[in-house]
Parts: structure tokens; C-alpha cells; sequence
């Protein structure tokens, strides 16, 4: 089974790689990597202890989130009017704002905006949404080189490398890889790595300085996604850590950056909910080193010339579905990715999106259509996790249930015959649906179990089944079940 | 031709003006059409304010030592607090800025002239305005604040007098910022209530960091990598401080210990 | 007070032992149980694999079987947060105003085992006595499906001569998950040896927890290690006294 076979995805679309195989069959691949499991243990581990102690300290955490939700709902319903208003306010601060159905589209307004200004580099921040369409491809194919700027962006640029987490994305590697990228790859794209670099990450730190550095201080245009953008002020938000952000978003005279059409909030003032919510969710820190709120151009400071691109790219479908429509609510913490058992396994590159983890698994099927990423909604446990570390309050176990319903509805719509799945389900229910029956089944299995049972136990069962037994022992059923139990000995007591 | 402030070839037209003939019309209308396709179960009548918002986050008590709260919750993160009353400013700032080993400091329009009378660093002034290269070669910006911000150690720059426009706190490696009492609120409420959205708006929160590395977090990367901030006391004189001149990153700095002299 | 046992499936075919022990545990703090004969299974298999329609008939006669009883006990944190928070989703899809009002009349009265004895009976000490070293494992509809909280660590910390030890990252999924476990046979596995190498590091000889579903998978995989570490439901464990070990 491979997901992207269904047709009608561009080659660069980020929402899912085309190739990559359904969920099961990338995530075996992933757990026989002994390395990675060990970098995304050490990793995921880290990060937890910082977000429980930093969200912790807050003693009104709960009602943070609360709000968190509400306004995402409240801008979710409401999308359009805030779209609008949002236009407004960035067009009468000096920007200009451009609307982009799919991805397509967006690339196409990007390379026309950049090749305007004669420019043939561009300097980014991490961003989703230009990662999710694709852009830097898209770029290369019209003659402009796109530069990654974040560390771990840079990390995954030069590897050649996909990215395998929201916040980091290049969590899957540990710091002697990196050694190795920065010191083989650098120099084809810059100033070359030291000599004598050593895997303190400090060091690697430096070295990227210093590599992006003349970037910086000579790029003409800049690319970003956005965070948040409040619609009553049109004030952009992009939070990060590093300062390459700041560098982007301050030195070069065009900026330019692609925005989720979720990504807009009512107020300026919201921004005090999330501000406390995203910092403290995604790193575990009070606050970020470096939150860029921007409003338009500003003259003399900054760059002159500003453009926001609004980006749909299948979100208008999400919002459609009553019950999927709170996925976009997401505000890219990665929280989610940080506490989920089944990530902290596979890693990222097995949900075969640029969105990994539990909130990839139910956006990727949303954004593209669930037929097009039939598996992702079964990989999780329903363990809950997710949810509760969740910021704004996304019930990520409720949409994948109603995603997994989805599937199956999606397959039984379009097959002749039943799968075997569906089959045995609707026997399971008949059979539980009648006690005769139930009953019958019992004593069916509980002869034979005893035909397979060594030393008390099950060692192999049949079918699809063979897959559970491989790894454990079942017990035989019951010779004298429960309601018989009963039977002898309290109703005929 | 070259933009004088930025070094670079200015391009012949403004893509603004090429984009007008852009697609983008109908872009606009597919998308808000579907926006509005996607939400017919929301009754046409429905105002935004009929979706509430509890704001319950809002009813907490604030510490009764914010300015205390302040300089501990930035020392967490390995930024620098050096406390010091009114009329030992100057001497403060003169002092940390020998120790960072400055020279050269870019001072914005604006910034109090009386805290500059005890520093040897040549003072470089932003007008005109200074090309990214000279800025480059500055070793640091000295700057007031805003707002800053209790709960979170932050300080945040809005462009206003003292602070000049933001390249300036961004491209040197080292940044100084004189806070005052006054100027500390106790949350990121209060703090976005009293700032102006219009105006480009910087939240610092200890120097430059990254945690892309397994998750662990490094100082220093593109951003200034040394963040010293003078906490201007409103008790009683204190004797004067004389930060130690040693350099180690790694470890708390002495003088920082909050509430050493008030 | 008209107490009824919901088994569960599961339980009724796999573990009866679970059952009886519920049965003995709330006769011996003078409780008459009642075990309505035409109880099934509560749709969780169904609903949470995608199969909505099949589990509507499921729904409907939870709602029938179980109406009009002060108190629903059972033995699974899963199959009470099942009932608690997707009957409620199936009736409002699926069904007539008719099961609406069914379902919400029956599902306050479902208790969780631990629930139902320290809510509802108001006791912690239920006069158990199992003097072996015994880990708690909080499944995660335990956790954060109908959270049991400290419930399940007060009656085992008051039971006679057990020796609890902690079980360390007790609040990570063993990697049951129901069709998840074939679903996604190889990523089940590795979480359940992580469970596993956890549970044989506290030495203990039993491993509980309030849920068999989870417990088959690690006890499965225990056994097949031969490890030696028994599986009890935490009921069998209270069912448990000095004269009846």
C-alpha cells in the first residue's frame, strides 16, 4: 500500500513525500535504527522534563489553555471576517497581501515577488508553510537560491536530509552527525566549517554563525512563515530563538512571508494567551530568546517593503469537518511530538509529511484527503497523551477516531467487496450483538485454544492474529467462562 | 545605485507596484469562497462575540516583588543583571562595557546622555544611519527599554527614544539595556497592554540560544551572544559596583545575584 | 442500591477470574451484585477501529441491558471511558432521539471498579490481604480516559502485606492499543519491551493494573520472556484475603 498513489499531488508537495510507504511499513524501517531510537529517546526525554517544570509553574496553566481554544474556535468560525479585516490592516500599514488557493499558487507569487526585486538569494526562516508547499524547490527551479537559516533547518539543507520534527527538525540526527554534515557540506554552500570542528554543540553552534553570517549581512529579500497575525492591527508574529529570525526579518530590504489562513487571531491582545502557551509548550522556556511582532513597513527601520501571502493548500477542507475543524487550531508547538509514545519510536520521516507525530496524523489525512494517507490515522494508541499536553486543547485521540471512521467509510465506498477487516468486524458485531452467539463463540474458542496451548498457553495463533502472537504468549480461553460461571453458581444458587 | 543604509543595489521597481496585475484576485475569491462553503453549520447570524473566550488566565495576583522576580527570572537564563542606584549608572555601564572588552558602542538617539560620562568606549551615533557592514563593526548597542517583563525575565524593544531602530540591538554581539523599576510589569498581559502595535516590537529573553542540538540548550548563535542589563534601583545609594572583570559564560555571574544591594 | 456487573467481553471470554473476584470483592463489603445475562461487549473494538455502523446495535443494548441501575461496576478503565465518552458520540450520530436519551440515562450510573469502591462506597481499605511484591502499571484510559487519579494506590497502599513498588515511566503506554497492536505489530512490540524491562526492573512478582486488555499484551509478552512476573487484574489482588489467598 502507498500512500500518494491516489494522483493530484505536486512532486515537491510537503504534506506527504510521495514514496514514502503507509505508516507501518516506514516506522519498521525507522525501529531498526538503533541510533535513531537512541537520538529520539534522548531527545524526547529532554524536552518533556523542561515542559512539565515550565508549564507547571503556572498556576493558571488550565485557564491559558482554555483561552487558547476558545479563540482559535472563535477565529476558526469566523475565519473569513478575520481574513478580510486582516487584509485591511497590514494593506493600510504600507504591506501587501496576496491570496494563494494551493501550493502552486503561492510558489508562483513568490518567485514573481523575488525575481522582481532583481535578487537571486533569498534568506529564510523556519517555516512550515513555505516547507509544506514546497517553496525552496520551487524557488531552485526559478533560479533562486533559498538559503535555510535556522540551525536545524541548515542541519537538514545541507544533509540533504528531510525534516523529522516540527520545532526541531533535525531531532533525528545527534550531534556527531551534524559534525559530519557541517564539516563535508558547509563549503558548497558558504563559508566552509572549521578545520578542526570538534561535535560540541557549542561549536557547531559557531560554526553556523559564522557560515550564515555573510548571508545575512548581504541579502536583499527575506522568507518567513508567521506564528500569529492579529487581524484588528495587522501585527505579524514570528517567535524564535536563535536571532537568525530577528536577522531575517530586520536586515533585507523585501520581506515576504507565507502565512496558514489559520494562523490569524482576532486581537493584537490575544497575543498575550499564545505568547505564554507557545514558548513554554515547544522549548519548556518561560519565553523564547527573540519574539518579532511587526506591523506593515515601518520607515527607517526594517524592511520596505512587505508582502504577506495568505495560503490555503487544503485548509479550507479542514475547516469543513465539524470535527477535524479544531486541527487548526495548532500552533506548531510540538508538544504533541515531545510526549507521544509511538514519535519517541518511529520518529518523524514515518508519518511521511512535513507534519510528524500525533498533530500530523490527523492534519496530513485532513489536508490531502484521507485516502491519500489512509495509515496515519492508526498510528497512534489513542494513549491520550497528546491531548493533554496540548496547549490549545486539541482532541488529536477524538480526530483520529473520526479520521479512522473516515477511512473506512472512504473504503467501503469504493470497493466492490468487503476487505477482510470489514468482514471480520461486522461478524465480531453480529456475534457480540446476540449472547446465543457469544456464547457459541466462547466455547468454539475455548476448544480451540486447548488445541493449541502448550504449557498453558497460546505460542501461535492464525491469520492476521499471527502478528500479536509473534511476541507473546496469549492465555487459551477460559473453559468456563464468566456469564457460565455465574450461571452455576449464582442464579441456580 | 546602492540603498546608503543597506550597501545594496536598489532594485529598479518595487515588486509591489509588478504585483498589482497579479492573480491574486481570484485567488481571493476561491478562498474566501470556500472559507465560507466550509462553515454553513455556523448560523448566519452568528456574531464573533457569540463565541466566548473565558479569560480567566487574567485573575492572578501578582508577586510582590516584580522587580526582584525580573532580575532572578533573567539571570535564569543567562543573561546578566548588574543592580545599581540612580547615580551609579554611569559607573555601571562603564564598568561592564570594559569588561565585555568594548570599544566601539553604538548609542541611539535618545539614549540618556548622563550614563555615558564615565565610559572610555568610542560612542558611535546612528545618524546617518550606519551601513550593516559599520554596524558589524561595532562591539556593542546600548539601549533603554520599553516594558520588560517580570514572569519571564524578558525585555522588550520598541523602537522609541534610547532604543533606535532594531538592527542596532541585533547585529553587534553585544547588547546593554538600562531598566527601570517603573518599567517592569508583572506579565506578558500587562506588558502587550502598555506597548503600541504600530511600532516594531523586539521581546528579548536572554541572549541568542538554540536547543536544535539534541535538544539541549546552547548560548550564542546569531543574535547578540552577551545580554547585560543595568536594573536601575529606587532605594537608598548604594556603594558603587564593581563587576568583576573575569569572564565565564558558564556560570552565574556574581554581582547578578538579585536583591545583593537595593 | 441495585448494583450491576458489566464484565466485559474481554473479560468474560479471557479472564473470568477478573469477574468472580469483582463478584466476591463487593458481596464481602455486603453488596448484591446483579449480572444482566444479556450483556455483551461495549463497541470499543468497533468505534475506535472506524467500524461505526457495527457498533451502533452494540450501543443500543448496552443501553437496553444496563437501563434502570443505580450503579454499572466495571472491571476496565477502558471500556468505562468507552461508555462514558463515545456512547454519548454513536447516539448522536448514529441514533434516534430515542437512544440519546437512553444512553445519557445509563452512562452516569457506569463506575470504573476504583470509582465505584472510593467514590461511591467511600472505602479504601476493603479488607484485602496479598503479601507479594507488587508494580502498578496506570493503563492510559486509567490515566487520562476516566482518571482513576490515586484511586488504584490507595486500596492496593491499604491492602495487608503488600509490598508496592514504583513503576518507573509508569505513565507511558505499553503499546496495546487494540487494533494497534496489528495494526502496527512492530511498533506495539518495541514500546511493549520498553513495558517490559521496566516492569522486570522493579523485581516485582506481580504486575496490576485496571485493565486486562493491556495487561494480556504485557503479561503476553512477559511469558513469552518467561519472566516469571504474574499478571492480576487489581481486583483480584483486593478480591484477595488472609483466609482466601
Amino acid at each position: 500500500m502507498s500512500r500518494g498513489s491516489g494522483g493530484g499531488l505536486d512532486a515537491n508537495d510537503g504534506r506527504v513525500w510521495l514514496g514514502t510507504p503507509a505508516f507501518p511499513e516506514a516506522a519498521r524501517t525507522a525501529l531498526a535504527d538503533t541510533q535513531l531510537r537512541h537520538n529520539l529517546r534522548h531527545a524526547t526525554t529532554t524536552i518533556r522534563a523542561k515542559r512539565l517544570d515550565a508549564t507547571g509553574e503556572v498556576p493558571h496553566w488550565e485557564e491559558l489553555r482554555e483561552a487558547g481554544a476558545a479563540i482559535k474556535r472563535r477565529t476558526a468560525r469566523h475565519l473569513d471576517h478575520y481574513l478580510e479585516q486582516l487584509e485591511r490592516s497590514v494593506t493600510e500599514a504600507g504591506g501587501t497581501v496576496h491570496w494563494a488557493g494551493d501550493a502552486a499558487e503561492a510558489n508562483r507569487i513568490v518567485a514573481r515577488l523575488v525575481t522582481a526585486t532583481g535578487a537571486r538569494e533569498v534568506v529564510k526562516v523556519k517555516s512550515m508553510a513555505t516547507q509544506e508547499i514546497g517553496l525552496n524547490e520551487a524557488l531552485g527551479a526559478a533560479g533562486i537560491t533559498a538559503y535555510e537559516t535556522d540551525l536545524a533547518e541548515l542541519i537538514v539543507q545541507l544533509g540533504e536530509d528531510r525534516p523529522s520534527h516540527i520545532l526541531v527538525p533535525a531531532i533525528h540526527r545527534n550531534r556527531a552527525e551534524i559534525r559530519d554534515v557541517f564539516a563535508a557540506r558547509m563549503g558548497d554552500w558558504g563559508r566552509a566549517a572549521p578545520q578542526d570542528l570538534d561535535d560540541d554543540p557549542k561549536a557547531l553552534a559557531e560554526a553556523a554563525r559564522l557560515h550564515l553570517r555573510e548571508k545575512f549581512l548581504t541579502a536583499e529579500v527575506a522568507i518567513s512563515g508567521a506564528n500569529f497575525a492579529a487581524a484588528d492591527t495587522g501585527t505579524v508574529a514570528v517567535v524564535e530563538s536563535e536571532g537568525n529570525g530577528r536577522m531575517c526579518l530586520t536586515l533585507p530590504r523585501t520581506l515576504i512571508t507565507v502565512m496558514g489562513i489559520e494562523k490569524v487571531v482576532p486581537r493584537f491582545a490575544d497575543l498575550e494567551v499564545f505568547l505564554q502557551l507557545l514558548p513554554r509548550s515547544s522549548t519548556g522556556e518561560r519565553m523564547n530568546p527573540y519574539t518579532s511582532l511587526w506591523t506593515g513597513v515601518t520607515p527607517g527601520d526594517g524592511p520596505q517593503d512587505f508582502h504577506l501571502v495568505l495560503l490555503d493548500n487544503g485548509r479550507t477542507d479542514v475547516l469543513k469537518d465539524t470535527v477535524g475543524r479544531q486541527t487548526l487550531a495548532c500552533i506548531r508547538c510540538s508538544a504533541c511530538l515531545n510526549v507521544c509514545p509511538v514519535y519517541e519510536r518511529t520518529g518523524g520521516h514515518a508519518y511521511g509529511s512535513v507534519y510528524p507525530g500525533p498533530i500530523g496524523a490527523v492534519l496530513t489525512p485532513q489536508l490531502v484527503g484521507v485516502d491519500k494517507a489512509p495509515s496515519l490515522p492508526f498510528a497512534s494508541t489513542l494513549c491520550g497523551a497528546c491531548y493533554d499536553a496540548c496547549p490549545v486543547k486539541i482532541d488529536i485521540p477524538e480526530v483520529l477516531v473520526h479520521l479512522r471512521a473516515r477511512v473506512v467509510e472512504a473504503d467501503r465506498d469504493r470497493r466492490a467487496l468487503p476487505t477482510p477487516e470489514a468482514l471480520a468486524m461486522a461478524a465480531a458485531s453480529a456475534v457480540l450483538d446476540s449472547p446465543t452467539l457469544l456464547g457459541i463463540a466462547q466455547r468454539a474458542a475455548a476448544a480451540g485454544g486447548r488445541l493449541t496451548t502448550r504449557g498453558g498457553r497460546i505460542r501461535r495463533l492464525p491469520g492476521p492474529l499471527r502478528r500479536w502472537s509473534a511476541t507473546r504468549d496469549t492465555p487459551p480461553p477460559a473453559r468456563e467462562t464468566f456469564r457460565t460461571w455465574w450461571r452455576e453458581n449464582r442464579e441456580r444458587r | 545605485m546602492t540603498d546608503e543604509r543597506t550597501d545594496r543595489p536598489r532594485p529598479g521597481t518595487s515588486p509591489a507596484e509588478d504585483d498589482r496585475h497579479d492573480r491574486t484576485d481570484t485567488g481571493r475569491a476561491a478562498v474566501l469562497g470556500r472559507i465560507r462553503a466550509a462553515l454553513g453549520d455556523v448560523p448566519a447570524d452568528e456574531t464573533p462575540a457569540d463565541v466566548p473566550v473565558p479569560r480567566a488566565y487574567l485573575r492572578t495576583t501578582p508577586p510582590d516583588d516584580i522587580v526582584t522576580l525580573f532580575a532572578e527570572r533573567v539571570g535564569d537564563y543567562r543573561a546578566t543583571v548588574v543592580r545599581c542606584a540612580p547615580e551609579e549608572v554611569a559607573r555601571t555601564v562603564a564598568a561592564l562595557l570594559e569588561r565585555r572588552g568594548v570599544r566601539r558602542v553604538v548609542v541611539p538617539d535618545g539614549f540618556p546622555p548622563e550614563f555615558l560620562t564615565r565610559t572610555d568606549a568610542d560612542l558611535v551615533r546612528d545618524a546617518p544611519p550606519l551601513t550593516v557592514r559599520q554596524l558589524d563593526a561595532v562591539d556593542s548597542t546600548l539601549t533603554t527599554v520599553a516594558v520588560a517583563i517580570a514572569e519571564t525575565g524578558t525585555v522588550v524593544l520598541d523602537a522609541g527614544p534610547g532604543q533606535g531602530r532594531r538592527a542596532l540591538t541585533l547585529v553587534p554581539d553585544h547588547h546593554l539595556c538600562v531598566v527601570h523599576p517603573e518599567q517592569i510589569v508583572p506579565d506578558v498581559p500587562e506588558a502587550l497592554a502598555r506597548l503600541d502595535p504600530r511600532r516594531p516590537l523586539t521581546l528579548v529573553s536572554g541572549p541568542s540560544a538554540t536547543s536544535d542540538i539534541e535538544l539541549r540548550r546552547v548560548e550564542g548563535v546569531h543574535g547578540p551572544r552577551i545580554l547585560d542589563i543595568v536594573l536601575v534601583t529606587s532605594g537608598t545609594p548604594a556603594r558603587p559596583e564593581t563587576p568583576e572583570t573575569s569572564e565565564t559564560p558558564e556560570t552565574p555571574e556574581t554581582p547578578d545575584t538579585p536583591g545583593a544591594r537595593t | 442500591m441495585r448494583i450491576a456487573l458489566f464484565v466485559t467481553c474481554v473479560n468474560d471470554t479471557l479472564f473470568p477470574g477478573t469477574g468472580r473476584a469483582v463478584v466476591t470483592l463487593l458481596e464481602r463489603l455486603g453488596h448484591t451484585v446483579e449480572f444482566p445475562q444479556e450483556q455483551t461487549c461495549c463497541a470499543q473494538m468497533h468505534f475506535n477501529t472506524g467500524y461505526r455502523p457495527e457498533s451502533l446495535p452494540l450501543v443500543e443494548r448496552f443501553a437496553r441491558v444496563f437501563a434502570g441501575y443505580d450503579a454499572i461496576v466495571t472491571p476496565s478503565a477502558s471500556c468505562a471511558a468507552m461508555i462514558r465518552h463515545n456512547h454519548p458520540v454513536i447516539a448522536a450520530q448514529l441514533g434516534g432521539a430515542a437512544l440519546r436519551d437512553a444512553v445519557a440515562a445509563v452512562v452516569p450510573a457506569v463506575h470504573e471498579l476504583t470509582e465505584f469502591l472510593v467514590d461511591v462506597l467511600g472505602v479504601t481499605d476493603v479488607g484485602a490481604a496479598f503479601p507479594h511484591r507488587v508494580t502498578y502499571h496506570p493503563t492510559c484510559h486509567s490515566l487520562r480516559g476516566v482518571q482513576l487519579e490515586d484511586r488504584p494506590l490507595r486500596l492496593l497502599r491499604a491492602v495487608k502485606g503488600i509490598e508496592l513498588v514504583e513503576l518507573p515511566g509508569a505513565d507511558s503506554c505499553c503499546g496495546f492499543g487494540g487494533t494497534f497492536a496489528l495494526k502496527n505489530a512492530d511498533t506495539s512490540t518495541t514500546m511493549l519491551a520498553d513495558k517490559m524491562s521496566r516492569v522486570l526492573g522493579t523485581g516485582a512478582e506481580v504486575l496490576c493494573a485496571a485493565d486486562n486488555s493491556c495487561l494480556m499484551h504485557i503479561g503476553g509478552g512477559l511469558d513469552r520472556l518467561n519472566s516469571g512476573v504474574r499478571i492480576m487484574h487489581l481486583a483480584e489482588i483486593l478480591a484477595t484475603t488472609e483466609g482466601a489467598p
